[in-house]
């Protein structure tokens, strides 16, 4: 390219992306639709300012490995190796599934069974940078839902490969017998085994040398290089057998997330990922066939519609098995029943190989950049309208709080917290009706042989359920500050009899609860980090109950110094204020107590140690 | 203004039941006239807010100290609050004038019954001979030491000798300062620290 057309490029697809994200933003809509609609006005269809299209989506796919690779470095082989399940068996049955459904009914309407099998397995495969992308946008990545897209994302990779594989067979014996004949078929999988092998061993034995003996340079853009070039090496190395490039740098990636570079080859790589990604999307944007579209807009929107229904219901089928917490489902559903960026490389290669005609192709591959374009608008959607209702009438895997407790003594939240307040009711005898609303920590914690209930302490028929109504104590030890708060709004107004003694996680926090008329609150960090000074000052040399005596001092002070300030709450300079006279009093009453100590001490030395009246009579 | 100030001290409140009806006697009577400071309820930790302390015993007129005999002498917490709040320069020594002509009760309980306190007997001293550090102290403050109300062998008292103690507690708080005795009581002889027995503060 020359260097006028670089730079106005750059000038496009930069100012589409600065323009277009923050608008799509403001408006709720993330900012993937924000690069799908940049990559649309500026694309042959739009401004026409850009018209090479495929060429970027090629570059652009990088980003898709980018991806992949940080993908990586958060799961350790560990967690990794727990998924193979999810992988292997979910992944197989989204993938063999969906084809086999929309394999049958387009059979059943009459297409040939060729064009049938490339259309369903192209469309089977889901986009991999807008579900993951998506899922990054919205923090989901480790919930179950998060984990399943995952999953069956990996097995596409490595499926889409026996796909591409597929097509010259299907185009007829003899072309696929001069390029994929036996022995060079062997000699292929040979190769391949051989680099996944060489890049897990490499990966474990050198890589992590390697990465020290660059990081000792002190050079920090060359350690970008060094993470950039890896990610290229594995790519390239994939490529170079004819597998899936981003498997590779995903197989790279978690190779290194156990390693101390982990870290910082994710700040290194992020803002490239962001970009290159961004990029992708701009060109699937772009690569929208809008013409075919319009000449058969019906045909488009059949399709679309009928491959979303039909991958959809493969998937809300699996999300009931597997199961996937119902308010996620919607998440899980949308982003895999979209079509990918592997069902364009699918049905060009199926052109190319002439199993399927162009028109066909284009018009296929225009369906599934439709898709693409409509999944994230899907989810804005499903945000606004579907997911509250589901959230709403949450079924829980596990039996809800059912039988009338009468314990005396109610805790809330059987976190780490509520565990230690547990344990130490349970050694003296007590028996609290203990309620947690996290069916996996109430799972475990069962194991250890906890009675404890699953429920929802935010709901007053569950909270009558677990007693409230007879209870003197409610142990509030929930960790989600808005749903403490809600605890205890319901308990003041609906059992006032009931004594709350709450855990803080902060400042606000406390004087919330404090507002709702809750008088037993201790701040959670605060007895802690007491203790943790305590011991710095005995390591100063002080004795330890003269450290003790003043952390307790300190600690009252502190306190009382809460209490003094609830009333300007909402006013901050006041508060500021408050505080740093509150400081100046301690400091001046802990100096004035050294100056009077060192003083008698210089007197009498042997007195020096005297604070009670009698010690010299 | 109260003006009994009752300073209760029992470790295991939970297991007497003299101190336990004790309590319940002086809770009952509460309000302005007699205060009552639960001292292992109020420093569980053991940290005296010492201001507290001396604020509530500058008001007072009759200072009640109720606790059990341990060892022949008070709970640890007790002796830490004598210890922390009858300060030099505050209760006594020069300018030590807070307490002075103040009345001093002391209302204890033995586990012993009164006749092991005897030189042939197991506790081999009247019980007498271990109230002069509590005479002296008061003195000290130039408070009158006012005979004390023991109740002897707390272990074995029946629920009829408990509840008839209380209620002569009761009684007594409720009829200060008109008591017999302390129309017969000698004024407190005078203790002047000597300004140089200490150093200066």
């Amino acid at each position: 390219m020359e260097q006028v057309n670089w730079l106005t490029g750059s000038l496009v697809f930069l100012a589409a992306a600065v323009l277009a994200v923050p608008i799509a933003r403001l408006l709720g809509l993330g900012s993937i639709i924000g690069y799908l609609a940049a990559g649309i006005v500026i694309g042959p269809f739009g401004l026409a300012l850009v018209r090479d299209a495929q060429d970027m989506l090629h570059f652009a796919e990088f980003g898709v490995v980018l991806m992949l690779f940080l993908v990586g470095l958060e799961l350790e082989p560990r967690r990794l190796w727990a998924l193979r399940r999810p992988i292997f068996g979910w992944g197989s049955v989204q993938l063999i599934g969906s084809a086999a459904l929309m394999f049958g009914v387009a059979m059943l309407a009459g297409i040939g069974w060729k064009l049938a099998l490339v259309a369903a397995l192209g469309l089977a495969l889901s986009s991999t940078a807008i579900g993951l992308g998506a899922l990054a946008e919205r923090n989901l990545m480790p919930t179950t839902s998060g984990q399943s897209v995952l999953s069956v994302a990996l097995l596409q990779d490595v499926a889409a490969i026996p796909i591409l594989a597929l097509l010259p067979l299907l185009a007829g014996v003899g072309v696929a017998s001069e390029e994929h004949a036996a022995p060079s078929g062997w000699w292929s999988a040979a190769k391949a085994i051989a680099v996944v092998v060489a890049i897990v061993l490499g990966g474990r034995l050198l890589l992590r040398p390697a990465l020290r003996w660059i990081a000792r340079s002190k050079t920090p853009e060359i350690f970008t290089a060094a993470s950039l070039l890896l990610v290229v090496a594995t790519a390239t190395l994939m490529q170079a057998v004819g597998l899936s490039m981003a498997l590779g740098a995903f197989l790279a990636g978690v190779l290194l997330a156990e390693s101390e570079y982990r870290r910082e080859l994710e700040t290194d790589l992020e803002p490239f990922k962001g970009l290159l990604l961004g990029l992708f999307f701009i060109a699937v944007g772009m690569s929208i066939d809008f013409a075919v579209v319009l000449q058969r807009p019906a045909v488009v929107a059949l399709v679309v519609v009928a491959f979303l229904l039909l991958k959809a219901l493969v998937l809300w089928g699996m999300a009931r098995l597997m199961p996937i917490p119902r308010p996620e489902r919607p998440v899980f559903i949308i982003l895999l029943a979209q079509g990918g960026e592997f069902g364009f490389v699918v049905f060009q290669g199926a052109a190319q190989a002439g199993v399927i005609d162009a028109p066909v192709s284009s018009l296929l591959v225009a369906a599934v950049a439709v898709s693409m374009l409509l999944s994230p608008l899907l989810l804005v959607l499903a945000d606004r309208y579907w997911i509250p209702r589901l959230a709403g009438a949450a079924t829980p895997r596990l039996k809800e709080i059912d039988e009338q407790q009468s314990a005396a003594i109610i805790i809330a939240g059987f976190g780490r917290y509520g565990q230690v307040i547990g344990r130490l009711l349970f050694a003296n005898g007590f028996r609290p009706t203990v309620l947690d609303h996290d069916a996996e920590l109430v799972e475990v914690v069962r194991r250890f042989g906890w009675p404890v209930f699953y429920g929802d302490a935010t709901r007053l028929d569950l909270l009558r359920t677990a007693g409230a109504a007879s209870a003197r104590v409610l142990v509030l030890a929930i960790d989600d500050m808005a749903q403490s708060i809600e605890v205890a709004r319901i308990v003041r107004e609906h059992f006032p009899q009931l004594t709350i003694v709450a855990r803080a996680r902060n400042v606000r926090h406390y004087y919330e609860l404090r507002n709702l008329g809750v008088e037993h609150i201790e701040r959670e960090t605060l007895d802690a980090a007491i203790s943790t000074g305590r011991s710095v000052l005995e390591q100063l040399g002080m004795r330890p109950h003269q450290a003790r005596t003043l952390a307790l001092r300190f600690r009252k002070h502190t306190v009382d110094q809460l209490e003094l300030m609830r009333p300007h709450s909402q006013d901050e300079a006041k508060l500021i204020a408050i505080s740093k006279q509150g400081r100046q009093q301690l400091e001046q009453l802990f100096a004035q107590e050294r100056e009077l100590a060192s003083q008698r001490a210089q007197r009498t030395p042997w007195e020096a140690e005297a604070t009670a009246a009698d010690t010299d009579r | 203004m109260a003006d009994v100030l009752i300073i209760a001290a029992h470790p295991h409140l939970e297991h007497s039941r003299v101190n336990q009806a004790l309590m319940h006697a002086a809770g009952q009577l509460g309000g302005p006239r007699v205060d009552v400071r639960d001292l292992y309820a109020l420093y569980p930790d053991y940290l005296i807010d010492v201001d507290a302390e001396q604020d509530s015993l500058s008001k007072a007129k009759l200072i009640v100290w109720q606790h059990p005999i341990h060892w022949y002498s008070m709970p640890a917490l007790m002796k830490l609050w004598i210890d922390d709040v009858l300060a030099f320069g505050w209760a006594y020594g020069p300018r030590g004038t807070a307490l002075k002509d103040k009345d001093l009760w002391l209302v204890a309980s033995t586990g012993d019954p009164e006749d092991s306190y005897r030189p042939n007997r197991y506790n081999r001293y009247f019980f007498d001979a271990f109230l002069a550090p509590y005479e002296q102290s008061a003195a000290l403050c130039g408070m009158r030491f006012v005979p004390p109300l023991v109740l002897h062998g707390a272990h074995r008292a029946s629920r009829a000798e408990v509840d008839a103690h209380a209620k002569l507690y009761e009684s007594r708080l409720l009829s200060y300062p008109d008591w017999p005795e302390l129309a017969e009581m000698e004024p407190v002889e005078e203790c002047a620290v000597p300004a140089d027995a200490r150093p200066e503060s």
